[in-house]
């Protein structure tokens, strides 16, 4: 019993770090998926966003700031698919694979420039990582441990799904945000600025994949690495699909993605199945729940479409 | 008799000037500005981190252009682009964008590798059985993908993505199965038999003075052509193109969209496949363990997007492309970062991306003029 | 009907001198002049392409107009944008809604304008001021409503109201009527006097002479962007106005001899279809077709026809029934089997699903074909004989600017195009032909050129099926006219003893045997 209680645990924490920094990039993708831009380059600018988490902690050793940071690198390719796709028209799924080319290029590059041809950030030391909620406060190795005593930026995650929520269903941005993805003429025949909303959103989705991005340098990984943001982008918005563009069921996608795992970490090392076998988990869950919902997921009507302005 | 003669002549003009008039013509002017800002920006984040981008692009054209073995270099990196390129261009004629093409041409690679190691046959037979296997492998991953939008209404773009990741931890799976594994340790696959290698004969390697010639490039050539030829002069050509163009019309012309759209993906899938076969055969000979993903299949989205979805563009592209790779690769000799290839290329992607805006502005004015 | 008179004020509300639009070098609006009074209820009237429509924009602020002034109330105005022509007082309908659909009735109308309490949009107090509007002026709504759930009627209703909202003192209607039922049309003119009754002004595009005698106080005759005249539409008959409109005294003569129909070529029995929403569409319709002969369906747009065709053409799949070709039943056949066993169709959107605007001509002409001799043979395509086809079928059918077939079709005039699928079908020469809206947006010889080779089809022994909105198309060219009202078949007249006022009443829903008392109790409104 008390065996089964600790793997409990371990398998929570191992959720519980998992699943943010798909948390945060996928309520970036509904952001900008609810406008009405599809942003496949979530990938890229998590990677970015990593690397620019892990070198500004280096060099202030402030975590919330090196955090911050990776957020607003995030925005700015953010910006960049904005430009291309909001008022150039460019193919929005062209423009977010050149971005996946673009984004970790910079990244590797600058990375290089800086640590003397060195491909990863040096190694964080803890003071230079994000903190801990609950930290000495339980025993370590305890289930209560293992639960709570994760990292605020963790439950900032959580927090962060209230906030967006709120602001979908609550705001009158929301409000007009949605509305613009569904139907982008009518919005600006009553006086809504189609390209403002949509830049916005879109920027906004850049900076919470850079905010997911930066997690993984900032806490689990404690530095950049090339390969330290491998999926992650994809999965959030296989979870945004899933989750069905809502901020909630974004969350609960998230949070299945993230068990997938914590399964790893517990069996994986047991060698009892292949770790690669357990890494399938998710894309081939997302397959096949797809397939036995039909058409449940309600793509946002204009999403996709470049918007062409009146003359 | 005379006449019909004038009318074929006549037609005959028509067509070079519409042809020369055409989209072709303007396509490759924007490609060419898009790859002069491609290198711009490259220069740009070069010299602010202390290089000359002259020093730079001196030493990526001397790389590649010095020496002939360094020219078979470029083309031994061209050949599996060429493939994914030509995989991307003609789904794209349809309208689909083969965004999976990552995944195909990996289990490709994956399927050429079980039979190059497992199966014990005559060079030419078994260099034929490791393709087999390959393109049918790929046409499998894509017709599933296929399957799943026309039967399910699953976007593809979202099909294609979970399978590019499937295919990834499957390969590595594999690769880690002990029949397939290397012998010793070391993260890698055994190397395929030499029976199921596509090198050039030992002589002529002696000659070019690369040991990894191939003559992958000259299949890349021939599919190049076949799909050229599909696409222009058969009927399937016709129909792949009008679904893309107006799948309504194509339906109310008669044209089984969902029929055609599974013998496009299938075949796309192949030649993604084929790609990841023939880098195996003439170059890698066996599959690492993949940290991250490779982007063969990514960098072919690059290749035909230069090649304007072009299938005889897409063998200058993939040589562009693969001298940048190569070249890129020698670029840390003098410290500088391989990196400033992918922000290049992905500058060039996303000028191309933007230019048919700039397309539309000056089709317009001509067509104003013309209507004067 | 009866019309509430009231006098419209000489206060002038709208004075629009000497607007000029131009496209490039396309003159839209040439010098047109237009003054509307506080308080009535004005009718601009023009055929398709007249400028009625680009005039609006420009006072709606969608089109900067070339030269020319705009004064509201008075004084003059230069209008940006639709925001600004918001604020000044001026509301647009238009033609096509502009609703989000799973969003909410109140939701659509507070978009863009939202009523706030501190952070979060007050949908409590908007839901209040939607019903006191729609109250007010007559209209019914369900506030809390999703757009995809209500019908076309509540969803114009919703439209009206979104000016309303944001305080339009004039509201221009963009042919408001084209989706309506004939009892929603009536409630529609209901609510347009509410709003005239309590100082509002409004603006009626449509080319329906109808609703203008039954609606309007005075009209605005536009055509070909010029400005014709001004009219008070009392003073004026229908025949005045279609006069004015199109600038001839209207022939709806063609010429046609009579000939004996033979054999059943299309038999369609008892045909049930749903629409997406799962809402019947075609309730039990039968229609049969015959050698020689052109059928001709009547009927306002909404009442099935779409439905219908594209089940007879393959693009859509009914629930119940069937269609007798050749002794076959092909009912939901697909449209490859469908064409081979003889139907061919001039689709009713030509760019969507006629043309492949990409193509070349000649490529375009061999659509259905490609795949058959001459044109191809064991999968190659045979270019010789598909560019010999096209240099024929250009000439014979007059079809400017394709260059002998290799011009894509995109760049051919609208004329051109529907030439093109003329060209095709007639030289497809199936069986049964079905026309849909042959001749819309097309200009006068186009027309021409249209109406005689679906003649000629006739007269060749094929049999043809006209769809069209337009009831003088279908009477002028049918041998035999069917009305569709609601799903089915409601009525058959023989073409040449047609009579305008007994097929309207068709299409409305009533029956050629009622009195003139049972038709009148009928048309009283039921409020929803």
């Amino acid at each position: 019993m008390e065996e089964l209680i600790k793997n409990l645990g371990l398998v929570i924490n191992a959720t519980l770090i998992a699943t943010p920094p798909l948390l945060y990039a996928a309520l970036g993708s509904t952001f900008s998926e609810r406008s009405g831009v599809v942003n496949i380059g979530i990938e890229g600018m998590m990677t970015i966003g990593a690397f620019v988490g892990a070198a500004v902690a280096h060099f202030t050793g402030n975590a919330w700031l090196a955090f911050l940071c990776g957020g607003l690198v995030g925005a700015l390719f953010g910006l960049i698919h904005a430009i291309a796709c909001v008022s150039f028209g460019a193919d929005q799924t062209i423009s977010g694979t050149a971005i996946n080319f673009l984004a970790p290029g910079v990244a590797i590059f600058v990375c290089k420039a800086l640590f003397e041809q060195s491909s990863n950030t040096p190694p964080l030391d803890t003071v230079q990582k994000l903190p801990k909620l609950f930290n000495g406060v339980f025993e370590v190795g305890s289930f209560w441990n293992n639960v709570l005593n994760t990292y605020v930026a963790t439950y900032l995650a959580f927090v962060a799904v209230a906030i967006v929520w709120f602001i979908f269903y609550k705001t009158r941005f929301g409000m007009r945000l949605r509305a613009v993805g569904e139907h982008p003429k009518a919005c600006e025949t009553q006086g809504i600025n189609v390209y403002r909303t949509r830049y916005i959103a879109v920027i906004a989705s850049g900076f919470l994949s850079g905010l997911g991005g930066a997690y993984v340098t900032l806490c689990t990984v404690s530095q950049f690495r090339p390969e330290v943001i491998v999926g992650q982008g994809f999965i959030a918005i296989a979870a945004v699909i899933f989750g069905k563009f809502t901020p909630q069921g974004a969350m609960g996608a998230c949070l299945l993605f993230g068990l997938c795992n914590g399964l790893k970490v517990l069996l994986g090392s047991g060698n009892v199945i292949s770790p690669n076998l357990i890494s399938m988990i998710p894309y081939v869950v997302t397959i096949i729940t797809l397939v036995l919902f039909v058409g449940k997921s309600r793509v946002p009507a204009a999403s996709g479409k470049a918007y062409v302005k009146q003359k | 008799m005379k006449q019909k003669n004038n009318q074929n002549k006549k037609t005959n003009r028509n067509i070079v000037k519409n042809v020369t008039q055409g989209l072709l013509h303007q396509n490759a002017l924007y490609t060419v500005i898009a790859i002069f800002f491609g290198f711009l920006v490259g220069g740009i984040f070069l010299w602010s981190a202390g290089f000359s981008p002259f020093e730079a692009y001196a030493k990526l054209f001397n790389s590649v252009f010095s020496r002939p073995k360094y020219l078979i270099w470029s083309v031994i990196y061209a050949t599996p682009l060429m493939f994914t390129g030509l995989s991307v261009a003609f789904s794209y004629k349809m309208g689909v964008f083969n965004i999976g093409a990552e995944g195909q041409y990996v289990v490709g690679s994956l399927a050429a590798l079980c039979v190059g190691i497992l199966l014990d046959a005559p060079p030419i037979l078994h260099v034929l059985l490791c393709m087999l296997a390959a393109i049918a492998a790929g046409m499998v991953w894509s017709l599933l993908v296929a399957i799943l939008r026309v039967r399910f209404g699953i976007n593809e773009v979202l099909s294609f993505i979970m399978f590019n990741w499937i295919a990834f931890y499957l390969s590595n799976y594999v690769i880690n199965t002990e029949v397939i594994h290397k012998v010793g340790g070391g993260e890698a696959s055994k190397d395929i038999r030499q029976s199921a290698r596509i090198l050039l004969p030992q002589s002529v390697l002696n000659i070019l003075k690369n040991d990894k010639a191939n003559y992958g490039i000259f299949l890349a050539i021939i599919a190049a052509i076949a799909i050229w030829f599909i696409l222009t002069k058969t009927t399937l050509g016709y129909r792949v193109q009008a679904v893309g163009l107006n799948p309504h019309a194509a339906k109310y012309g008669g044209i089984n969209s969902n029929k055609t759209m599974y013998i496009a993906m299938s075949l796309s899938g192949a030649l993604a496949a084929l790609g990841g076969a023939i880098q195996l055969m003439g170059n890698s000979m066996r599959i690492s363990q993949f940290a991250g993903q490779e982007g063969f299949g990514f960098q072919g989205i690059t290749v035909a997007l230069i090649a304007s979805s072009h299938p005889i563009g897409c063998i200058f592209a993939g040589l562009f492309y693969g001298a940048m790779k190569y070249g890129g690769s020698k670029l840390n000799l003098i410290d500088a970062p391989t990196e400033v290839v992918d922000i290049i290329m992905g500058t060039i992607v996303l000028f191309i991306a933007i230019s048919h805006v700039f397309r539309y502005i000056i089709t317009r004015r001509q067509k104003k003029k013309e209507d004067n | 009907m009866e019309k509430t008179s009231h006098i419209a004020s000489n206060v002038v509300a709208v004075q629009m001198t000497d607007i000029v639009k131009k496209f490039g070098n396309f003159v839209a609006n040439d010098h047109i002049n237009l003054t509307v009074n506080k308080g009535e209820v004005h009718a601009i009237l023009g055929e398709n392409g007249a400028g009625k429509s680009t005039l609006m924009n420009v006072l709606y602020g969608l089109y900067k107009p070339t030269s020319g002034s705009i004064s509201i109330f008075g004084s003059p105005v230069h209008i940006e944008n639709p925001r600004h022509a918001i604020e000044l007082g001026i509301g647009m309908v238009h033609q096509h809604f502009m609703l989000v659909e799973p969003f909410t009735v109140t939701e659509n109308i507070i978009l863009g304008m939202e009523p706030t309490k501190g952070m979060t949009v007050d949908i409590k107090s908007a839901r209040q001021q939607v019903l006191e509007l729609s109250e007010r002026y007559g209209m019914h709504v369900d506030p809390d409503a999703k757009i995809e759930d209500i019908s076309v009627g509540m969803q114009q209703r919703v439209e009206i109201l979104k000016v309303l909202y944001r305080g339009a003192n004039i509201l221009i209607l963009d042919e408001p009527t084209a989706s309506l039922t004939p009892q929603e049309i009536e409630e529609l003119i209901n609510i347009i006097h509410n709003l005239t009754a309590d100082g509002k002004t409004v603006l009626l595009i449509t080319h329906k002479l109808k609703e203008i005698k039954a609606a309007a106080d005075r009209c605005t005759i536009i055509r070909q962007g010029k400005y014709i005249d001004t009219v008070d539409v009392e003073a004026v008959s229908e025949h005045d106005l279609a006069s004015m409109m199109v600038g001839r005294d209207v022939q709806f003569v063609v010429d046609k001899q009579p000939i004996e129909p033979g054999e059943v070529i299309i038999d369609v029995q008892n045909i049930h279809c749903k629409d997406y929403r799962g809402v019947e569409v075609l309730k039990g319709l039968n229609l049969q077709v015959r050698r020689g002969e052109i059928v001709g369906l009547a009927g306002v747009d909404g009442n099935g026809q779409t439905e219908l065709v594209e089940i007879l053409t393959g693009l859509r799949k009914g629930e119940a029934g069937k269609v007798i070709i050749g002794g076959k039943d092909l009912f939901n056949a697909d449209a490859h089997t469908l064409f081979d066993k003889g139907v061919s169709s001039i689709p009713a959107d030509r760019q969507k699903h006629g043309l492949i605007l990409d193509y070349s001509v000649a490529y375009n002409l061999v659509l259905q074909n490609h795949d058959l001799p001459p044109f191809s043979k064991r999968g190659i395509l045979k270019k010789d004989a598909i560019y010999k086809h096209a240099a024929e079928l250009t000439d014979k059918f007059d079809i400017r600017g394709a260059e002998d077939g290799v011009k894509e079709v995109g760049k051919l005039s609208g004329g051109n195009q529907q030439k093109v699928i003329i060209a095709r079908e007639v030289t497809n020469d199936k069986d049964l032909l079905i026309a849909v809206n042959p001749t819309r947006g097309l200009d006068v010889g186009a027309i021409e050129f249209v109406h005689r080779y679906i003649v000629e089809q006739r007269n060749k022994n094929k049999a043809v099926l006209l769809v069209s909105f337009e009831l003088d198309e279908i009477m002028s060219l049918s041998d035999r006219i069917e009305v569709i009202y609601n799903g089915k078949i409601v009525g058959s007249v023989p073409g040449d003893q047609a009579d305008e006022k007994v097929l309207g009443l068709m299409m409305a829903g009533g029956s050629k045997h009622e009195t003139k008392e049972q038709s009148e109790q009928k048309d009283k409104p039921k409020y929803s």
